[in-house]
């Protein structure tokens, strides 16, 4: 058996959440661009991630990757009503700090800044983790995805109440419970297939 | 369960012409496509070496270590009608009993993260485990637990494991979807299940 883990090339570890661009490296070989049949490019969806090794390495079981990014694309962008794509970024944020997923963190913490123009608040969260105070709205969300990326589930009726509360109908709930439960998927995958990288400078 | 069943539908309850299945009708995309991932996963069209059985019971012990009842029933259910002895599945049973946590642990690359670190176990599964699910299964229900509970710990040597148990390159990929899928799946059962239970 030909297949090994890679060593990765001398890169330097992030060693704080950030919003900057963070490269990631592979633990194992994608598949070479030149090997992938019609079914592995199919299951890219979009054909620009054809240059990203993390989708050719999940390439490897593309009735997975097709179906997980489906998945993914509806439950972040469909436009249709409940809730705002900024606080469903903000709930993938809220799960990816809580597991650890520096990437993760940082491709979403600059989506969730993005869309929500709340920058500061957002480096709040990436900084101090999912107890700062992000005012009732977003601290509602955060504390709900945090208590839902937890092991056992800690998610609970007190968490529906104060959504609620703050205002979310039970579309935008259930936009909450996906956006973070799908970061309870996404996290494991890039943090147990490789590492990230601050990209090299100029 | 037919194969074509939604599986979150029914772990939730949802019935038609509830209120949440006019809810999940809205994310349509999103429901059809968490359902074919589990069957991608759970009835693949080409397996490689990584058995039903073996499929089913990473499964049942991913649901079991999550201390959700209803996936874990579920998929318990799924490997019972997979085949598996009582044997097989009474040390599935005593390796979900050994290895239950509370998640998420794990270190930081050393710096300002590191006032953070937060230590857990690491399952290793035992001598019995092996003997009743071989090594090619013990190595993964051990890349099983590391992502559920901890997964920022994750580490070259640990894919290394795998391969060194057996698994290829792809394989690993599909078990690696398999069990950060079922996190997923997970959540959102647990979360719909709460949100169903306050009208």
């Amino acid at each position: 058996m030909s297949d090994k883990v890679l060593t990765p090339p001398a890169h330097t570890a992030p060693t704080a959440f950030t919003q900057a661009q963070l490269d990631w490296l592979q633990w194992l070989e994608p598949l070479a661009v030149e090997a992938m049949t019609e079914r592995h490019l199919v299951s890219l969806v979009d054909a620009a991630r054809v240059k990203s090794p993390y989708f050719r390495l999940l390439a490897r079981d593309p009735d997975a990757l097709e179906a997980r990014t489906l998945t993914d694309k509806d439950i972040f962008y469909n436009p249709d009503a409940g809730l705002p794509r900024a606080e469903r970024e903000l709930a993938a944020t809220a799960a990816s700090r809580l597991n650890g997923c520096l990437y993760c963190a940082s491709v979403h913490a600059r989506h969730a800044a993005t869309y929500s123009k709340r920058e500061a608040d957002v480096e709040r969260l990436l900084d101090g983790g999912v107890a700062v105070d992000l005012g009732e709205r977003w601290n509602a969300i955060v504390a709900a995805s945090a208590a839902l990326t937890a092991t056992p589930s800690a998610f609970g009726p007190e968490h529906v109440d104060r959504l609620r509360r703050a205002g979310l109908d039970d579309l935008a709930i259930a936009d909450v419970v996906h956006a973070a439960a799908f970061f309870g998927w996404a996290n494991r995958l890039m943090l147990s297939l490789g590492e990230p990288a601050v990209p090299a400078g100029p | 369960m037919a194969g074509d069943a939604d599986v979150i539908d029914a772990l939730v309850g949802i019935t038609p012409g509830s209120p949440l299945d006019a809810i999940r009708a809205r994310r349509s995309q999103a429901r059809t496509h968490a359902q074919a991932t589990y069957r991608a996963l759970f009835e693949p069209v080409s397996l490689g070496s990584f058995t039903t059985q073996e499929r089913c019971a990473v499964g049942a012990f991913v649901a079991g270590i999550h201390g959700n009842a209803v996936v874990a029933g579920h998929l318990a259910a799924r490997l019972a009608g997979s085949g598996a002895a009582p044997a097989y599945r009474a040390a599935v049973d005593a390796a979900v009993a050994a290895a239950v946590a509370t998640g998420p642990y794990g270190r930081y690359p050393t710096g300002s993260l590191s006032r953070e670190d937060t230590t857990g176990p690491r399952y290793r599964a035992d001598t019995e485990t092996r003997r009743a699910l071989g090594p090619h299964l013990a190595a993964a229900l051990e890349h099983a637990h590391l992502l559920v509970f901890h997964p920022r710990d994750a580490a070259r040597t640990d894919l290394q494991a795998l391969l060194d148990a057996g698994w290829s390159t792809t394989d690993i990929v599909t078990l690696s979807q398999l069990v950060a899928f079922l996190a997923f799946q997970i959540r959102v059962v647990a979360g719909l299940r709460v949100l169903a239970g306050r009208p």
